[in-house]
């Protein structure tokens, strides 16, 4: 029997579903053509099919920006929310605590992050809120027409070679993310789809707050040739840091990597990410100060590092420590929600 | 420093002396005490007593924005007329704190009673020769009944606070409260592990007394009676009540960021819920997250909300105003959620501790762009439980933001009333379809008014149905969610969003009117004005005046109010903001001509709202009006400077 290309089989808790490949898709883009944000988009489409994420328990939420419009060009079947600027962390925990079965594919960009938005970033980090958080990071506002944002570059030019320049240094996302508690801190191209893909897959089966900063350059306002997020340039100094591939827990993928040189670690679903080194061999990608000190080092070197920062697949997430019921809050009965009567006679009798 | 509390009862023109009339069961007390001095558990055993007599009483605690040191003063009420309301001309003054004592004094009426620390520096008595004053050894009492312990270091810490309970001893003797009422509310206030503390609390109290009856005179006046008629009643705080609304309203996600006066609010509500919607297996049905702003606590609420949870987040002004763009998106989005406001004072820091209702029409307006928000106004403790849950169903059946305005007054006094009645309707869903149902339609389009009520369908993540999905945004769309710039989608849009408010009217809290017959003027009030207006509609009765009484419950204001305003010549609205903001809203919405009749009446000291704060303008205002028709035979407004304002600035 043939194969069906346009079939995606899809796994949720207790059960198994075929969907079409259309159930992954969105509407066309209405960003600038070669836009980074599509090639993320793109690469994160092959990332949701290729680990069965099921469209009908994954959210989509935005802030706003150019980013934040993105979730509309992906997994239609997927309720999606296009919240405030900087605002995106806060309505993600309430929705993935009003329904702790689903997936929350939170779509960001570096304004909506490090500047309008870097208090809620942070705060999403330190309570490990099960998030796929992506910034989409191009170093400008690309909305209002190109004004810096935190992570422009210091010295970087505005809109042009010859325009006005940047003279306070940027934040660097996945120091940020680490130093507030974030267990997964990545950081890929959206042109390098060889390693985006595999770092989404690995974000997607994460489970606790996952976030990816992926340079993507901004055709429009900042890709001219001294910019660290044009294309050309993120091209050519582009240093991976790990060879990375996403094994899923299946039996006949479990095979032994070679000792010695790669990492293996254990993703929240029982899949495992393995990592090899190349350039840095002495990055060990669960050690926390570590990595801190990696980027601190790397950054005052103006290097241009991508790949896995860190790991923790231990620290349990917040909608964990909510100690909720199994069932949904969102599906909870009369009888789970209003205690009975004679509750109030005995709360009003105490009072 | 307080303002001054004094101001002319028109119930007592020509006496004004206070004693000239001693009455039973009309007595008020004020306590001036320091902040941190463990003063609030006396109060509350002075109030609780009295409460066991069964006499309708009240207890406020006017304090500072201050953890320890600065001055704070608590207000007991008893009336056997069942007047709860604050009362500007307290008859019994207890002064602790040497610091405020000289100015307390000052403004009581003559032949007020004042007692004071005997060791103060200063001889009250010499301040004023019309009050009586009895110098009190407290801590000398203090210490015979609760002896220096050597062995324990927080001897004079645990002295400092049972101190206090000598002036319960003292002015339970004074004024008839029963000492045994008075054993059973510390023994209440100091439960369990705290017996020993209340046994030497008891000794404190009973040293007062035998102190009091042996060196005061028997036939003081402000006496109180045992009246059992508020057997049954509970007392208890709005905060505390909303928060039993949160649990019998079925909230399953509460979030909140600390700020006075709401703080409590949410703390009692965890608490609720911890201990009543915990599962058998430890598992909550419920989440409470204390976000890091009120940005945050709002957005978590509004994603609760659109994932299908009961979500409600409670603030005061300040939070409400960094809520603004959420609510503005939640209103256009159509996203059910719950957003308490315990009204406080002012901007910022403001008065942080005193009562105001200065964000109610803003609550109204809140958000961007053409929105109308509804908001539901309790008037007493046992709304405050009611519209809570009827909040929370509101929210579902709307699909849009609700607020419940309370202010401090309400929200953290305690407040007399009859048990809560558990509710009746099972919870609201609203429109929400499930996969069975989209399979069934077989289309779905989520801002599609199907039913012509301008309230439309929505879904659930985790619907497993194709046609489940949408894309929610603050941006333009059309029905189908997508985004829309065309105009003809925006309008239609606002219209039905229109249509949904109109609608909603009738589903609020109808106002409550009441109707002296022949009266001539009519009264408007909400929120925790109440109260006074109860009192104050008497107190213009025994001045010949008769009135109309008008409580509106909720924002939009029903069309009611337009047949209520158009029986009387005058209405006044009594609100407590410099501006009337109900009233200018008022005189903007109501039928014809009507907003003519409208005159505003303001309280905004920070103090509680007195009867007197509504029925010295008032008197001011009819005085001129007679006066002007006499002259003229007309039927003209009083002049400008007759306007009436607050006496008590």
């Amino acid at each position: 029997m043939a194969r069906d290309d346009t079939a995606v089989l899809v796994e949720s808790p207790g059960r198994t579903t075929s969907l079409p490949t259309l159930a992954f898709q969105g509407l066309p883009s209405t960003l600038c053509k070669g836009c980074g944000h599509n090639s993320i988009t793109s690469a994160l489409i092959d990332a949701c099919k290729s680990v069965g994420l099921d469209p009908y328990y994954t959210i989509k939420i935005s802030g706003i920006g150019c980013s934040s419009k993105t979730p509309a060009y992906f997994l239609q079947y997927s309720h999606g929310f296009n919240a405030l600027h900087g605002r995106m962390p806060s309505v993600a925990t309430g929705a993935l605590v009003a329904n702790r079965t689903l997936t929350c594919i939170g779509v960001s960009g570096d304004g909506d992050t490090a500047n309008i938005g870097l208090g809620q970033f942070k705060h999403a980090c330190r309570r490990n809120v099960p998030v796929v958080y992506l910034i989409e990071n191009n170093g400008c506002y690309g909305l209002t027409k190109g004004q810096f944002s935190a992570t422009s570059d210091l010295h970087a030019h505005l809109r042009r070679e010859a325009g006005e320049e940047n003279v306070i240094p940027p934040f660097d996302l996945c120091l940020e993310a680490i130093a507030a508690g974030a267990t997964y801190v990545a950081r890929s191209f959206a042109g390098d789809r060889k390693q985006l893909l595999p770092l989404l897959k690995g974000a997607l089966r994460h489970g606790g707050t996952a976030v990816l900063d992926i340079i993507s350059p901004c055709v429009t306002f900042n890709d001219f040739s001294s910019s660290t997020k044009s294309w050309d340039w993120a091209k050519a100094h582009e240093e991976p840091i790990q060879e990375i591939g996403f094994v899923r827990q299946l039996p006949e993928i479990e095979v032994e990597q070679e000792a010695g040189t790669t990492t293996r670690v254990r993703l929240h679903d029982g899949s495992w990410i393995t990592l090899r080194a190349l350039s840095h061999s002495e990055h060990e990608v669960t050690n926390r100060a570590g990595a801190m000190r990696f980027l601190v080092e790397s950054q005052e070197r103006g290097e241009f590092l991508t790949g896995l920062m860190y790991v923790n697949p231990d620290r349990p997430d917040f909608v964990g420590l909510q100690e909720m019921c199994e069932t949904p809050l969102s599906q909870l009965s009369d009888g789970d929600l209003r205690p009975q009567p004679d509750v109030l006679r005995e709360i009003m009798a105490g009072i | 420093m307080p303002t001054v509390l004094y101001s002319v009862r028109p119930r007592s023109a020509g006496a004004d002396n206070v004693s000239s009339h001693p009455p039973v069961n009309d007595l008020a007390i004020r306590v001036g005490t320091v902040n941190g001095s463990g003063s609030q558990s006396a109060n509350l055993v002075l109030l609780r007593a009295i409460n066991g007599m069964g006499i309708p009483c009240s207890g406020k605690n006017v304090f500072p924005s201050n953890i320890e040191g600065l001055p704070t003063w608590f207000h007991i009420r008893a009336s056997g007329r069942g007047y709860v309301a604050h009362r500007l001309d307290t008859p019994v003054l207890v002064c602790m704190n040497e610091q405020t004592a000289a100015d307390d004094v000052r403004q009581l009426r003559p032949g007020s009673l004042c007692f004071f620390r005997s060791d103060f520096k200063e001889d009250l008595a010499k301040l004023r020769d019309d009050i009586t004053f009895f110098p009190v050894p407290f801590a000398p009492l203090a210490e015979e009944a609760f002896p220096p312990v050597p062995t324990d270091k927080g001897y004079r810490d645990k002295l400092r606070k049972v101190v206090n309970m000598v002036y319960v001893g003292v002015v339970a003797t004074a004024c008839g409260i029963e000492m045994e009422e008075v054993r059973t509310a510390i023994r209440r206030e100091f439960p369990g592990r705290k017996a020993k503390a209340a046994e030497i609390n008891i000794l404190a109290a009973e040293a007062g007394a035998a102190w009091a009856a042996a060196n005061l005179p028997m036939d003081l006046p402000f006496k109180v009676e045992r009246l059992d008629v508020t057997t049954g009643q509970v007392l208890i705080e709005g905060n505390k009540a909303a928060a039993l609304g949160v649990l019998f309203g079925g909230a399953s996600v509460l979030t909140w960021y600390p700020i006075t006066p709401s703080s409590s609010l949410a703390e009692y509500a965890e608490g609720y819920l911890k201990a009543h919607r915990t599962l058998p297996d430890g598992k909550r049905t419920f989440s409470v997250i204390q976000a890091e702003d009120e940005l945050a606590a709002v957005g978590m609420a509004v994603g609760a909300g659109w994932a299908g949870a009961r979500s409600i987040t409670a603030t005061s002004g300040p939070g409400i105003s960094l809520m603004t763009e959420f609510v503005g998106l939640a209103y256009f989005a159509e996203i059910p959620v719950v957003i308490v406001d315990v009204q406080r004072m002012g901007p910022s820091t403001g008065l942080p501790t005193r009562t105001n209702q200065g964000d109610v029409v803003k609550l109204h307006y809140l958000g961007h762009g053409d929105c109308r928000q509804i908001v539901l106004i309790p008037g007493s403790v046992a709304e405050c439980f009611a519209f809570t849950i009827e909040a929370l169903d509101l929210a579902q059946d709307l699909q849009t933001p609700i607020f419940v305005a309370t202010d401090l007054d309400l929200g953290m006094n305690l407040w007399l009333s009859e048990p809560f009645a558990y509710p009746e309707k099972p919870l609201s869903r609203g429109k929400v379809l499930d996969a069975k149902a989209l399979d069934e339609l077989g289309q779905f389009e989520r801002y599609r008014d199907v039913d012509g009520d301008g309230v439309c369908y929505r879904t659930l993540p985790g619907t497993e149905h194709p046609l489940a999905a949408y894309f929610t945004r603050g941006t333009g769309h059309n029905e189908k969610s997508g985004y829309s710039e065309r105009p003809e989608d925006w309008k239609r849009n606002l219209d039905r969003l229109a249509l949904k408010l109109n609608g909603a009217r009738a589903k609020l809290p109808a106002p409550v009117a009441e109707h002296d017959v022949g009266a001539k003027i009519g009264l408007i009030a909400y929120g925790s004005t109440h109260p006074a207006m109860t009192e104050a509609r008497d107190l213009l009765r025994e001045c010949g005046i008769l009135s109309g009484y008008c409580r509106l419950r909720a924002l939009p204001v029903s069309e009611e109010v337009s047949a209520f305003v158009g029986k009387y010549e005058r209405v006044y609205v009594v609100e407590q903001n410099r501006d009337g903001q109900v009233c200018s809203l008022l005189r903007s919405s109501l039928e014809g001509t009507l907003d003519d009749r409208l005159i505003s009446v303001t309280h905004y000291n920070g103090t509680p709202i007195a009867a007197e704060n509504i029925t010295n303008p008032i008197l001011n205002w009819e005085r001129t009006f007679s006066e002007h028709t006499t002259l003229t035979n007309g039927t003209g407004l009083p002049g400008e400077s007759a306007r009436g304002g607050d006496s008590s600035e």
